[in-house]
């Protein structure tokens, strides 16, 4: 009998597998690919060496003062130097571990929510949202417990733009989605309420709007009235930012298809009800990116509070670049500020990616 | 437009009406504390050191009129503002005293409803030349080319001093000040133009200084002052005179290192100055001892300047204009009798 071995596969041709093969089918699969292939490696080999020199090789790391920069490549040590202030801003140094516990606090209840059967979670997302704010301005502001009184003044650097971001995220999303329910209510009353505050803050820009709680308002309220600087831009940003996030959650309940509210009303479900049970789940988990988008613009925005004298990390960065014995060292700053707003907005965008995955029912197309 | 800026001027004399009853130095001395506006980071001016302190000849003006009210320089709040909003925030009353590099104008002394005290900065228009071109004045600089911020006052008066002295001139303009300044840097012009006091600050960025020199002269006129609100006097008086006292500390060889041994000093002029004859504090409503605590705390002016922003300090800041009247400048303080 004759059996017939089949002649064992042969490899694939060596310039398909591989390295050389990952070369071909990626970056050299036409010659207008090549082309854009080899232009882009000339342009990062004219980039990053240089860069790199700059940014770590020719460096200068240690020492206190301007003078220990003595190499041509950044002068880190004005970074460290400055370290505290462009955390802290003005806080006093003695009470940075008041901020530090609030933002420890902050991290260990978000985390505590956010991983997967954990119990007790109703609780302690009460405490986030009811306990925790009272919490938070004991410690950053003081005056009760023997804490020294910290006036909102001295408040700065990436403390200040957490502080503007959380809280504007705190009263944004709930405010959207009351605001974007709002306006496809059938009542008139609520639905153009809803309608003109959207379109008022929507239509104005966030610069106009610090703009004019720093600058008209105090015109207009009685001189011994006094509203603190920093709420005034709180308000500010709340207000403008649950605008924005009303017009994104209005587009997750129109995604959703009338079947699911006519279905709810079927089942005898109260409004309240069939939008808590219902509605709601379905449609936030839809506009998931685009809430996560609106997060990550709010915290880049907060440092418009620049031009109302805020020193957010940005505006105590460039401040700092004023202080006579250090001139001239822009540059290292910038990159500083745009590696921590990175490091923040990339975190953010990473989480509502593993949000969709984990929320994922097959919804996607 | 036009209705908006008359809503402004009414909401503006409004406030400086209801102002005039309040008296600014019972509040001061209610609260225990001043409260200053500075900018929110003028090189020598105002900025803060890395541990958060401000510092600069502004800073100093605040300095002083809290010794001398509150007797203790270090009781200040300092609110730093932009050039948009600094006059809301003293219309309103959210501050006591704004000392923000502030040009006395005709305008803001009058329609704003403010006042200035003094000068503690003269400032003009000045121009920074390359060492090796070996010019010594404005005068030698016909046919030079210039490095400057487009869209500033600055353009204008350079080709208003260049038409008045039948000169000519290249203008190479840039969008930014860094531009300006690394234009400079690279030879695209003979010299630089800006306000003098920001010239010493930009040639503190070159990579060699000394190839620079910034000229003496100055071709507009930006005297920098403390501002109050108009219609309380009393209030005014003090910011005028602890800049007064300052001055006149310097002229009489008065500093914080010698002003205790200055007190048995015989001389009439320098114990009127330290409150120990004449006047004393009566008729300003303060303590007899408010000069002495100002001189000792914060210094005399040219203490202050040499400080800030004068030789031992990176800018290197020549006195030119803001030397005393006496050596070649034009600070001059009425004496205190």
């Amino acid at each position: 009998m004759i059996v017939h071995t089949p002649h064992p596969d042969l490899p694939p041709p060596s310039t398909s597998v591989g390295f050389i093969g990952w070369l071909r089918n990626n970056l050299f699969s036409s010659p207008i690919n090549s082309l854009f292939t080899l232009a882009a490696m000339y342009l990062l080999y004219q980039l990053l060496p240089p860069f790199f020199n700059w940014a770590f090789f020719d460096a200068n790391w240690i020492g206190d003062t301007k003078e220990a920069c003595t190499n041509d490549g950044a002068c880190w040590v004005f970074i460290r130097v400055r370290f505290n202030q462009f955390m802290f801003g003005f806080y006093p140094p003695s009470q940075y571990w008041r901020v530090i516990s609030a933002f420890l606090l902050f991290g260990g209840l978000i985390a505590y929510l956010l991983i997967d059967g954990l119990p007790k979670k109703a609780w302690i997302a009460a405490f986030t949202i009811l306990g925790y704010p009272v919490a938070a301005y004991v410690l950053f502001y003081g005056g009760f417990f023997g804490l020294p009184v910290v006036e909102t003044y001295r408040w700065g650097g990436l403390m200040l733009t957490l502080i503007l971001s959380t809280v504007g995220m705190f009263f944004a999303l709930p405010a959207g989605i009351v605001l974007a329910l709002g306006r496809q209510s059938v009542m008139p009353v609520a639905r153009s309420l809803s309608i003109v505050f959207i379109e008022l803050w929507r239509g104005v820009p966030l610069i106009t709007v610090l703009f004019m709680s720093s600058v008209m308002l105090p015109l207009f309220i009685p001189e011994n009235v006094r509203i603190d600087k920093l709420i005034r831009a709180l308000i500010g940003i709340s207000m403008f930012q649950s605008a924005y996030m009303a017009e994104v959650v209005r587009g997750g309940l129109q995604a959703l298809p009338k079947g699911q509210n006519e279905a709810a009303e079927a089942l005898g479900l109260s409004y309240w009800q069939s939008m808590y049970l219902i509605v709601l789940p379905q449609a936030l988990k839809t506009v998931i990116p685009g809430i996560v988008n609106t997060f990550i613009e709010l915290f880049k925005d907060t440092s418009l509070v620049m031009i109302i004298g805020l020193f957010d990390l940005l505006s105590i960065i460039q401040s700092s670049f004023t202080d006579a014995k250090w001139l001239g060292f822009s540059v290292e700053g910038y990159v500083f500020a745009g590696l921590v707003y990175w490091i923040f907005c990339f975190s953010m965008s990473q989480y509502s990616q593993h949000l969709e995955r984990k929320l994922h029912t097959g919804h996607k197309r | 437009m036009k209705k908006m800026s008359f809503i402004m001027v009414a909401a503006f004399l409004m406030i400086s009406a209801s102002l005039a009853a309040a008296g600014t130095l019972q509040d001061v001395q209610k609260r225990g504390q001043l409260v200053c506006g500075v900018s929110t980071g003028l090189p020598g001016f105002s900025a803060t050191d890395e541990k958060g302190v401000w510092k600069g000849l502004d800073v100093d003006g605040c300095k002083a009129v809290a010794a001398a009210v509150l007797g203790d320089a270090s009781k200040i709040k300092y609110v730093p503002l932009n050039s948009k909003e600094r006059f809301t925030a003293l219309q309103s009353g959210e501050i006591d005293v704004l000392v923000r590099g502030t040009t006395w104008t005709l305008h803001r002394d009058t329609a704003l409803g403010l006042n200035f005290a003094g000068t503690n900065y003269y400032d003009g228009q000045g121009f920074m030349v390359r060492k090796s071109l070996g010019i010594k004045s404005a005068k030698e600089l016909d046919g030079a080319s210039f490095c400057i911020d487009a869209g500033t006052t600055t353009e204008l008066n350079l080709a208003d001093y260049f038409t008045e002295h039948k000169m000519k001139y290249d203008a190479v303009v840039f969008d930014t000040h860094d531009g300006t300044l690394q234009g400079f840097e690279a030879g695209r012009c003979d010299c630089l133009t800006s306000d003098q006091s920001q010239l010493y600050g930009l040639r503190t960025h070159l990579k060699d200084p000394s190839s620079a020199v910034v000229l003496p002269d100055v071709i507009s006129k930006e005297p920098l002052g403390p501002v109050v609100r108009q219609g309380d006097d009393e209030w005014f008086n003090i910011v005028r005179w602890t800049f007064f006292a300052m001055l006149n500390a310097e002229e009489m060889g008065v500093t914080s290192a010698n002003v205790d041994s200055m007190k048995s000093s015989k001389k009439p002029a320098i114990r009127r100055l330290l409150g120990l004859e004449g006047d004393k504090g009566t008729s300003l409503h303060l303590a007899d001892d408010w000069s002495y605590q100002v001189i000792k705390q914060v210094g005399n002016y040219g203490e202050i300047f040499e400080r800030n922003v004068g030789m031992s300090s990176p800018l290197k800041i020549a006195r030119g204009l803001n030397a005393l009247w006496n050596n070649g400048g034009i600070q001059y303080a009425p004496p205190m009798h």
